[in-house]
């Protein structure tokens, strides 16, 4: 490629659209699957902060006993929003509808998903759901008030919207499986030539996984979401113990769905610390093979562990003993990713940016969520823990520490490839540090909590409770100033920002080899991959190459 | 591979094909009703299900064509039959035993 | 201008057959997966009330039942016929093996409809006082039975608009003997309705 060729095509997917129109229309109307993925960043980021909004508001209520700012019923309706933001709104879609749309075509070599069409619909369908959520805060009736887990009998007698909320749920499960469905499809169909399936990076392989989740599993919650509506309209007696229906089979059926949603939520994150790893330790990733097999696994496996929710529920005996088995064998293919993660930095040349920090910070964080997963998994220990404050704990380690910190250093990643813009690296060590402190002062008390005893979803505690509640709020006001600083950090480089290069981290998968941000076809010619994806020795070749 | 294939790769089965299977199932059917009037007991069920699972094979690989398809189709298909088994099992592990 | 030699030069018509009927394939699954789980709620209360459920079935027509089974794999044999035809260059006899498929189609819905009104008038729906009085296994029956077998007629539903799109695009010749991946598709979804019938038939109208 001369000089001159490159020069005529050095237009980003900015300034050049798939369609005939300028401006927001050209926008609202793409099917490039980089806009799309920034279209999501944009929804997902807003819900997001509506999510933690409800967070924060609700560790004000609770900074100490009786009421603070709210009553019991406005409180049931902010754990129940803020879990169904947080899960349906930012956490099932986010990694993949971002970073999979943005990044998954091309670190396959290929020009665009398989179905451009299908990903844009997916983003509207989307809104359709986050609009269902806003309207059933605000319809008469009232926002509602079961916990996101939406249990029987209570969701069918209570008067809140509760039909209007689980259809958005069944609108966004929809907008998943199309995500799911594409990216299968655009693995199989649309890989470039040479690049077999042991030479696609390791989150290509986290994203196929997941995909696989997405259209497998949320048709359960689908069908499940739509029998409660059911009940609720028609009384059809399908789960109402009154009628004759079994709670317990609610319960199944929700949790068929909403474990496996959880291994939607962290594959993806788990791809991008694959990535991340290697690039800043500047060496190839340990146990390739067994980090993409890993993630099959976790797949596979997490199908079969779900009543783990359910061991104080009423279940057999014997279903508890199986499912408490299965739950101990699903945690050994993380435990070999991370064995592998620390196994590739050591004698890796360390670069310690922003990325890589929050990665660490992921390591810890998510090590402990996966450690008290087992506390909680053991039957013995969950009867005296399940609905306490440690449950409460060991997920937000898992999901916050260890999805919402991979969101964070995806973006931290990615973010000079997508908009060609720098953001401040000394801000961005502070933000990592300050999340990290932030973390545990707001969560670590819950674990205690919850040994202790208090109850998870009360609007009210024993006045024993109070100083490690205290701590838990002081922890969330940390948190949204780090929030605050993260968010802006960002947004500020995009207006004032130095302007990025095009491997300003040196990493070798596909993505570095094009400018930042990508040309709208994002590759001038496919590219023959004849090389592992973890190859550093092309750094000088890319080098050169580079404009 | 983004360049169109104007020309089926794979076999075409002739309408022929598709009227035998057609009649087999009609057969299966009557066959499915009639043992339903004869009491068997538990094992009816079971009967009603096989047959159904035979009904099924027959158009899943002949109508819908799996048969003639690239072979991940069909590892596909198993993985999610084998899921819809594996969590038919794990629920009745719970539902059988309480 | 610039942005149209652009987009059409950026991103040229991309055909690929088999990976639309692999995500068609994909899209099935959710359909099995979703119809699935209340396959498997039948399967726990069957088996928590076998006598109720046996009760309650007698209620249900296994003659009409038996029809729309045959109704149903009938259309499927004309739907596949369709696709034969169209690969033969045989124009006129897909529209027929389609126009078919679609009248088979409503007749389902037809019979489908008696049914239900039939129950209907007999006192049999959700939240009826009939219906209440009775135990709590025929409630549950009952409430399977019209989530099931209502799901499945909106999806047939659906599948009447599809196959009806589909003849307009054949007659309009957007959809010809080289070019027809909509159809087969049309048609793996056809296949599917066909298929859950074939489970849900034995399940609800032969328990004697």
């Amino acid at each position: 490629m001369a000089n001159g060729v490159i020069a005529e095509k050095n237009k980003s997917f900015f300034e050049e659209s798939t369609n005939r129109h300028s401006g927001i229309l050209s926008w609202l109307l793409t099917t490039d699957h980089k806009r799309i993925g920034i279209l999501y960043l944009i929804a997902i980021s807003a819900f997001f902060i509506v999510g933690a909004t409800f967070g924060i508001l609700m560790r004000l209520e609770l900074i100490a006993p009786g009421e603070t700012l709210m009553g019991p019923q406005t409180y049931n309706s902010f754990f129940t929003l803020h879990g169904v933001i947080m899960i349906f709104l930012f956490i099932v879609p986010g990694l993949p509808a971002i970073f999979g749309n943005f990044f998954l075509p091309l670190q396959i070599g290929a020009r665009d998903v398989a179905f451009p069409r299908l990903n844009l619909l997916s983003w509207y369908i989307y809104i359709l759901g986050a609009i269902l959520v806003v309207t059933s805060l605000l319809l008469p009736g009232g926002p509602v008030d079961t916990g996101w887990t939406f249990y029987i009998p209570y969701s069918v007698r209570t008067g809140t919207n509760v039909s209007l909320a689980i259809f958005a749920a069944f609108v966004l499960g929809f907008s998943s499986i199309l995500t799911g469905l594409n990216f299968v499809t655009t693995v199989h169909r649309m890989r470039a030539p040479g690049m077999d399936f042991f030479r696609m990076p390791l989150f290509v392989w986290g994203m196929y996984s997941t995909a696989w989740i997405q259209i497998i599993a949320t048709p359960v919650i689908g069908i499940t979401i739509l029998l409660v509506m059911m009940e609720r309209l028609f009384g059809i007696g399908i789960f109402d113990p009154s009628l004759g229906g079994d709670p317990i089979l609610y319960q199944h059926l929700f949790w068929i769905y909403s474990h496996p949603a959880v291994y939607i939520m962290i594959l993806p994150a788990m791809g991008i610390v694959s990535e991340i790893i290697p690039t800043f330790a500047r060496r190839t990733i340990f146990g390739y093979k067994a980090i993409a097999f890993s993630s099959l696994a976790i797949a596979f496996v997490g199908y079969l562990v779900w009543a783990h929710h359910m061991f104080t529920s009423g279940i057999s005996d014997t279903a508890r003993w199986i499912f408490s088995f299965l739950t101990f064998i699903v945690a050994l293919p993380s435990g070999v990713k991370v064995f592998n993660w620390v196994a590739t930095m050591y004698k890796g040349s360390i670069d310690p940016k922003p990325p890589f920090l929050w990665v660490m910070s992921f390591i810890v964080l998510f090590s402990i969520g996966g450690l008290t997963g087992l506390v909680v998994g053991s039957l013995a220990t969950d009867i005296h823990l399940h609905d306490t404050y440690f449950v409460v704990a060991h997920f937000h380690y898992v999901m916050f520490g260890g999805t919402g910190t991979i969101f964070f250093a995806g973006l931290y990643y990615w973010y000079p490839k997508m908009f060609g813009k720098m953001y401040n690296i000394k801000v961005a060590n502070i933000s990592v540090g300050l999340f990290f402190v932030a973390f545990n002062l707001l969560y670590f008390p819950k674990f205690i909590l919850g040994y202790q005893g208090m109850p998870r979803r009360y609007y009210d505690y024993l006045p024993e409770f109070t100083q490690l509640h205290l701590i838990s709020t002081i922890g969330s006001w940390i948190m949204g100033i780090t929030l605050i600083l993260i968010f802006a950090n960002l947004i500020y480089s995009l207006l004032k920002g130095a302007k990025a290069p095009q491997n300003p981290w040196g990493g070798v998968t596909l993505e570095w080899h094009i400018s930042s941000p990508p040309p709208l076809e994002n590759f001038h010619e496919i590219p023959y991959v004849d090389h592992e994806p973890y190859d550093f020795s092309l750094l000088e070749k890319m080098k050169n190459e580079s404009h | 591979m983004d360049q169109g294939h104007s020309k089926h790769e794979h076999h075409t089965p002739g309408y022929g094909i598709y009227i035998i299977i057609w009649l087999v199932l009609i057969g299966l059917t009557s066959i499915t009703v009639t043992v339903a009037g004869i009491d068997f007991g538990m094992i009816a069920l079971a009967i009603a299900l096989f047959i159904a699972a035979i009904k099924s094979a027959l158009v899943i690989n002949i109508f819908m064509h799996i048969k003639f398809e690239e072979a991940i189709f069909k590892v596909f298909l198993l993985v999610s039959g084998m899921t819809l088994v594996v969590i038919f099992l794990l629920t009745f592990f719970d539902v059988y035993n309480r | 201008m610039n942005h149209t030699e652009n987009a059409a030069a950026v991103h040229p018509v991309h055909r690929d057959d088999v990976g639309a009927r692999m995500g068609m394939w994909l899209f099935l699954f959710t359909e099995i997966l979703l119809f699935g789980g209340m396959f498997l709620a039948y399967a726990v209360y069957r088996f928590q009330y076998p006598e109720q459920f046996k009760i309650a079935a007698m209620e249900l027509n296994t003659s009409l039942g038996t029809l729309n089974t045959v109704i149903l794999l009938t259309s499927s044999l004309t739907m596949a016929l369709s696709i034969t035809a169209l690969q033969k260059k045989n124009k006129f006899l897909s529209l027929v093996m389609l126009s078919m498929t679609i009248f088979f189609a409503f007749a389902f819905l037809i019979n489908k409809y008696f049914e239900w009104g039939a129950k209907f008038s007999h006192g049999l729906y959700p939240g009826s006082e009939e219906l209440l009085a009775k135990s709590n296994g025929e409630i549950v029956f009952f409430g399977l039975y019209y989530m099931m077998t209502g799901l499945h007629g909106l999806h047939i539903i659906i599948g009447i608009a599809i196959l009806l799109f589909m003849l307009v695009f054949i007659i309009k010749d957007k959809v010809t003997y080289d070019n027809h991946v909509k159809l087969e598709n049309s048609g793996l979804y056809w296949h599917l309705v066909d298929l859950i019938w074939i489970f849900l038939f034995p399940l609800f109208y032969l328990i004697h």
